[in-house]
């Protein structure tokens, strides 16, 4: 437990050192939403319609972006190699890291959005629905994204290979994400999405850390 | 036989364009493939030669 | 009989053996073909509602069955390989995705045809053509992995993974985009006719599917031999085959 703890301050500690990768994820997301709306036309009804699918794609790609930064400055270093070695549990190590990844990437998103969703003037409770979504969402996003940051680990073009991997893998948190603020706007309610989201988020958190510290090994030992 | 005359076979009911669309994209692909994995082989078999051809020649020079 | 299995997973014993199997698959799948279209274009009879335009489905339908059989046939190697560390798991793996893509492809670009006369519009978004689409991206993520990891072990390895994670996602994906789909589109349009079938075309569809079936292994196995040969080009056996003897003489003059 206390070695899990450790892999997690040490995460931290590190990525808020050079703090320009926790912003420019966020930045990343504000300038998306920001775009889209000069892409598709200022009339609030359109805006209003597509702001769950704008903004929950927005978190997704931002999310994306910060994958390949997972495993790959341990890699460099040979700290990778060490926690494969140590007598804990690569698994363990690698939820870790990805619990921390989620601090630093996911969780500013999921703080942002309702801020972002203002500007398309989404209600409060569409708001509400917006930030327990992606609560729920971003962790999946962080734990699949693993999977693929570790198949990737060290090879050419590692980064455009990952999004093209995860992307198809990322589509139903996106529909549930989404759909669960579409659900609460159309007056259907939300709470079939979200369990939906919270069963997936659980199976994600038991099957991904195991994956993902096989797919290491797989990249570790050639 | 269903068809009155084989310009009705090929008209498709005015839905030629897309049935022989059809068709012709998947036949074309298929053969498209067979011909890549024939290319397939005899790249890997000159390539395999190749090798062994090279290290032949090695030991000869070695030995030599 | 798990003896035999096992003689077959080195790739010495199963070249020779896809070298004479494959010839039989080829020749079942034009058989099939022959036969299938044959029913499906001149004994079946026109569709009441959708006309001749119907006929789409005999590639269509068969196209989008084999992107999946293929992909869980990936997925099945997959298995296979990281339990038993096989080679030749990997090497099959990579075989079969090539022929999987472009079915995944065709599905698409035949559903598009279909869908243009039929409902207007070049593209749907319909459950299942949309679960096809992330399936042929799942397939070009597979093909862009292996092919960017220089070492084959590894690329075979983390294929494998890709896969089994794929497939083990498809369904998932496959139910969020249905439902996706039926919230978004209120009545669901399905492409092939509620109501029953007339036989003979369900006949020519299945013929057809089993005859893509078989073209499919045909082309598997056939590509396999070409990466046995590349991948296993320091042992004895490989120099020892005649093709690969009369290519040596070949390279010398």
């Amino acid at each position: 437990m206390s070695a899990f703890v450790a892999i997690v301050r040490r995460d931290l500690t590190l990525a808020l050192r050079r703090k320009n990768e926790v912003i420019t994820s966020v930045f990343f997301f504000v300038v998306v939403a920001a775009l889209f709306p000069l892409g598709i036309g200022p009339e609030m009804n359109t805006l209003r319609l597509v702001a769950p699918g704008i903004l929950w794609v927005g978190a997704l790609l931002a999310s994306m972006l910060s994958l390949g930064r997972m495993f790959a400055a341990d890699h460099a270093d040979g700290t990778l190699e060490q926690m494969a070695l140590s007598p804990n549990s690569l698994s363990m190590l690698v939820a870790a890291k990805i619990l921390a990844h989620w601090l630093l990437s996911g969780l500013p998103l999921v703080l942002l959005a309702p801020v972002l969703g203002l500007q398309f003037d989404l209600s409060a409770n569409a708001l509400w629905i917006l930030t327990l979504s992606l609560l729920l969402g971003t962790p999946i996003l962080s734990l699949i994204g693993a999977i693929g940051a570790a198949l990737t680990l060290g090879v050419r073009g590692g980064d455009v290979l990952l999004s093209l991997l995860v992307l198809p893998l990322y589509v139903p948190a996106l529909v549930f994400g989404a759909g669960a603020v579409q659900a609460e706007i159309s007056g259907l309610g939300a709470s079939a999405h979200l369990s939906i989201l919270a069963a997936m988020a659980l199976v994600a958190a038991v099957f991904s850390p195991w994956a993902s510290a096989a797919s290491l090994r797989i990249a570790l030992e050639s | 036989m269903i068809w009155n005359s084989w310009s009705d076979f090929w008209a498709m009911g005015g839905y030629g364009v897309y049935v022989w669309g059809s068709f012709g994209v998947t036949a074309a692909l298929m053969l498209i493939e067979m011909v890549w994995v024939k290319q397939a082989r005899t790249k890997a078999l000159a390539h395999v030669a190749q090798e062994l051809v090279a290290a032949q020649t090695q030991g000869k020079d070695w030995q030599g | 009989m798990m003896q035999k299995l096992f003689h077959y997973a080195s790739p010495q014993n199963f070249y020779p053996l896809a070298g004479k199997l494959w010839p039989a698959f080829a020749l079942l799948a034009t058989g099939l073909t022959v036969w299938g279209l044959w029913l499906g274009m001149f004994v079946a009879p026109t569709d009441f509602q959708q006309g001749e335009g119907y006929r789409i489905i005999f590639v269509h339908v068969p196209a989008s069955w084999m992107s999946m059989v293929i992909y869980l046939a990936m997925a099945f190697w997959a298995l296979l390989g990281l339990t038993f560390n096989t080679r030749l798991s990997g090497m099959m793996g990579r075989a079969l995705a090539p022929t999987g893509a472009i079915f995944a492809f065709l599905s698409l670009w035949t559903g598009a045809l279909w869908g243009k006369p039929m409902w207007g519009a070049w593209w749907v978004w319909d459950a299942r053509l949309t679960s096809e689409l992330i399936l042929f991206f799942l397939y070009l993520g597979y093909i862009a992995l292996t092919s960017a990891i220089d070492d084959p072990r590894r690329a075979d390895k983390a294929g494998g993974i890709l896969a089994l994670v794929g497939a083990l996602n498809v369904p998932v994906i496959y139910f969020s985009v249905k439902w996706w789909n039926t919230l978004h589109q209120g009545a669901s349009v399905s492409l092939t006719k509620g109501s029953s079938m007339a036989q003979t075309m369900l006949e020519a569809m299945l013929i057809m599917g089993i005859a893509f079936w078989m073209y499919a292994i045909a082309m598997a196995l056939y590509r396999v031999r070409s990466i046995i040969l590349v991948r296993e080009r320091h042992a004895q056996w490989v120099a020892d085959l005649p093709e690969v003897k009369a290519k040596t003489l070949e390279v010398q003059s």
